[in-house]
């Protein structure tokens, strides 16, 4: 297996990053200088489907979201662990299958205590 | 080129790091600390730890940041004069209430002195018997699984424990929310 790679190999990721960051920019600049610009209190009015705004926004947020949040970054430190174990699945063979399956074990045992706990269930 | 595409990537991570510190908003200061954590992954590539770019962007870019943010979100409370006086037209002008420098400055320092000796000081086994530019996911893998086992295993404890943590406190709060 060739193994060896050249920064240059990240050249579709640059090209990405530049299109996508092109197309924000241009559409930002195209709207905000051909678009008509008509303000009154009506228009620069918030609105939601046609209710009435109720409350601000801004108000602080409830802990559940920062806990989803929490619990996404630590589910997301055991997948990258996944993934040089799973380049090397086969030379590893039973003994790195079962080291994985003991530390997916210990995660997947927090995971069981989370959904006792019912930080999953909202309301 | 390659010097080229080095510098450039620098400057976005300390230009970032530098607007982090100035900016009087945190939540620009958020957004800043994006730029400044894609740049660090863009020179764990050309330094060629790509797995460690990978993880960069998985986890600071897309978990860490999410954090700061909505931790932003959960404690800011509007002072009643920004929501009805001028100040209400700018809802997002979330200002730091914290100015002093001179102990972020002494702990800044000091993590840099210890960081600096410590990677000064570090011998490298693999600079010497890898050609440059070459994929370090097989050889961390490998290590992981074989001669770094225990400390693979304990890390997963840890996640382990910060999950049963941030469940327990979480869950505390909301009870004297309904107290």
């Amino acid at each position: 297996m060739n193994a060896s790679y050249l920064p240059s190999d990240y050249l579709p990721v640059l090209i990405q990053l530049g299109l996508a960051l092109g197309f924000i920019i241009t559409t930002m600049i195209v709207t905000h200088s051909i678009g008509p610009k008509r303000k009154s209190q009506k228009k620069d009015d918030p609105f939601e489907c046609g209710i009435p705004v109720e409350g601000d926004a801004r108000t602080p947020i409830s802990i559940k979201y920062f806990l989803i949040a929490i619990l996404f970054v630590l589910f997301d430190v055991e997948v990258i662990f996944l993934y040089p174990w799973a380049v090397n699945f086969k030379g590893l063979g039973v003994t790195g299958f079962i080291e994985m399956v003991l530390f997916m074990g210990l995660l997947l045992a927090g995971f069981y205590y989370i959904i006792r706990k019912g930080v999953l269930k909202w309301e | 080129m390659l010097n080229l595409i080095f510098y450039a990537f620098a400057a976005l991570t300390l230009g970032g790091s530098l607007a982090v510190l100035i900016t009087r908003n945190v939540m620009y200061s958020a957004f800043f600390l994006l730029l400044s954590l894609i740049g660090v992954a863009a020179l764990f590539v050309l330094a060629s730890a790509d797995l460690l770019a990978v993880a960069q962007v998985m986890i600071y870019v897309g978990g860490v940041l999410v954090l700061v943010i909505f931790g932003v979100m959960l404690t800011h409370k509007p002072k009643p004069e920004t929501t009805t006086g001028p100040q209400a037209a700018r809802p997002n002008y979330i200002l730091t209430q914290h100015r002093a420098w001179l102990w972020p400055l002494l702990v800044a320092a000091g993590l840099f002195t210890a960081f600096y000796s410590l990677i000064s000081r570090i011998h490298f086994s693999l600079f010497e018997h890898r050609a440059p530019f070459q994929t370090s996911v097989d050889t961390i893998g490998k290590q992981l699984m074989t001669e770094y086992i225990i400390p693979f295993e304990i890390a997963g404890i840890l996640l382990l424990a910060a999950l049963v943590g941030a469940t327990y406190l979480s869950s505390q709060g909301d009870r004297t929310n309904n107290q």
